[in-house]
């Protein structure tokens, strides 16, 4: 995109579980740790499964398609970072597989927000180390 | 059944000025306040053997050596942001009544408005490190690496989906929250301390102020001032020879949301520590909601009241925009609420401006917003990602 070259808002540090979610995320693939015991989806990334108590799992692939859950929409900065985007709306997003995931949609104005709203993930390089998941409507 | 309750009680509150510069750091501010609920309290500063401090740098060694404690026994730090002080009676109470300590010093202050204001958070400029750091420690991964990303690093955002979702399932109207933001200006006009003493508010003035992230509006947000409250907890038999009637901790308890570090995670977004509180808390009192004189309902958002009404019981889930009208919580009202204006319109002071109000005003010493012949009385507590907080508490 075009503000590759000059990225200035805030990226993930990429510390922990977080660099392989992002690591995912970079080539292109949204993928959330399923438990390889009982195949219960979650999200943020944990050491165990919250559910059955195993430590194993893997990073399974999410179909990327999901609906709207909740949403604000920010009227007012509060990180100098994201000042010319205001009014920019953080969206709830709840994934086929059950787990939720904040993100933002490329393609909504904040008029059109509602509930169960479908959408479907889309990849925005934003530097050449980043790569944020983003939802638009999905077809 | 429930062995800590009215096992220990509050014998002594104070506050400094609420102001927006106070000159001061937060450890004096805490200080002078712990020092004014000392001299309420009839106590000397070495009468004091526990202390706890809020999740803040000040800890419980910079106060035993300011205060003199030579003989410290119970040192200990609720990590609940604004739901830390109740909770934090509940630490108090328990050391009291298990005679771990005698008398136990619960402070809290701030420059909540001079040096930490919560839209500096994460921002590296105003020397907050970034990257989510300013955050309370269980929350910094998730905002960090899934939330500052999308420019969402504060509590407006956070409760704001709460707030959605519950308004577009349950079509709860603007003016409920309008309610809150209204009723508790009005009540701060009967209180000297209070930041918004002078500055009325009306409902068209609600609905006419400026977003800021919607649902929420200006007057929606709590005041960010600087300041401190403390009281002091001891047990019924050393209360009997200080200068109060003591106020008995009857029922008390903490709860949190799961999981308690993720919002959009939660099977039930309206599933918040009070929901877990509130029938410990209740039960542990033996009392029922319709026995209650007044409540003082965390206020860092309109919205959050609200969510934490439902939470309570006092009404059923997404009937609140129904609930939240009329004279319901004026001071003759049903259900007095935040007599003294809150955080919205005394002062944040997370919440322990709350617990020292729902004192006076059962010591019936409230003045002009004394609710009339007052019993029995709340005060919850919220704080981080939907932490809780419940005490009932009786003259």
């Amino acid at each position: 995109m075009a503000e590759t070259q000059e990225y200035r808002r805030p990226v993930p540090k990429m510390r922990g579980f977080a660099a392989e979610f992002y690591a995912y995320c970079k080539q292109h693939e949204l993928r959330f740790q399923r438990c390889t015991d009982c195949n219960t989806w979650r999200h943020v990334p944990r050491d165990m499964c919250a559910k059955c108590g195993s430590f194993a799992w893997e990073w399974a692939k999410s179909s990327g398609k999901g609906t709207l859950f909740s949403w604000t929409t920010a009227m007012q900065p509060m990180l100098p970072q994201f000042a010319d985007l205001v009014p920019y709306s953080p969206v709830v997003v709840e994934l086929e597989e059950g787990v939720r995931m904040l993100s933002w949609l490329t393609d909504v104005e904040d008029a059109d927000l509602q509930l169960d709203l479908p959408v479907e993930v889309v990849f925005d390089d934003v530097t050449p180390e980043v790569t944020l998941p983003k939802f638009r409507r999905a077809g | 059944m429930y062995p800590l309750k009215d096992q220990a009680c509050i014998v002594g509150v104070g506050e400094t000025a609420y102001t927006r510069g106070s000159g001061k750091t937060d450890l004096a501010l805490m200080l002078e306040a712990s020092m004014h609920a000392l001299s309420d309290a009839g106590l000397r500063p070495h009468d004091i053997d526990g202390i706890i401090p809020p999740p803040l740098p000040s800890t419980s060694e910079h106060f035993a050596a300011n205060l003199g404690v030579e003989d410290l026994r119970y040192a200990v730090t609720v990590h609940m942001g604004g739901a830390s002080p109740v909770t934090s009676l509940q630490s108090a109470a328990m050391a009291v009544a298990c005679g771990v300590a005698k008398n136990v010093l619960v402070p809290l202050g701030w420059n909540g408005y001079s040096t930490m204001r919560v839209r500096d958070m994460g921002n590296k400029s105003k020397g907050n490190g970034g990257g989510g750091s300013g955050a309370p420690g269980a929350l910094a991964n998730t905002i960090g690496e899934y939330y500052l990303p999308y420019g969402a690093n504060v509590p407006v955002q956070w409760y704001a989906w709460l707030a959605t979702r519950h308004k577009e399932l349950y079509g709860t109207p603007d003016e409920a929250m309008g309610t809150v933001a209204v009723t508790s200006r009005k009540h701060a006009q009967l209180n000297d301390k209070a930041y918004m003493q002078g500055r009325p508010l009306s409902m068209e003035d609600y609905l006419n102020a400026r977003w800021v992230s919607k649902p929420f509006r200006l007057f929606d947000c709590c005041l960010e001032t600087d300041g401190a409250a403390a009281v002091v907890v001891t047990s019924p038999e050393r209360a009997r020879d200080l200068k109060h009637d003591p106020v008995y901790i009857s029922g008390i308890a903490e709860g949190h949301p799961y999981p308690a570090d993720d919002i959009p995670a939660r099977p039930d977004p309206f599933t918040i520590g009070l929901s877990f509180a509130t029938p410990n808390a209740l039960q542990m009192a033996e009392v029922d909601l319709k026995d209650l004189d007044f409540a003082e309902i965390y206020d860092c958002f309109t919205y959050v009241v609200l969510l934490q009404m439902e939470a309570l019981g006092l009404c059923k889930r997404g009937e609140v925009g129904e609930y939240a009208q009329g004279n319901r919580f004026a001071l003759d009202g049903e259900l007095p609420l935040n007599t003294h204006g809150g955080l919205h319109s005394e002062a944040h002071v997370w919440g322990m401006n709350h617990v020292v109000e729902a004192t006076h005003q059962l010591r019936h010493e409230a003045g002009e917003r004394q609710v009339k012949d007052a019993q029995l009385g709340l005060v919850t507590g919220w704080g981080d990602f939907g932490d809780g907080s419940l005490a009932i508490m009786r003259r």
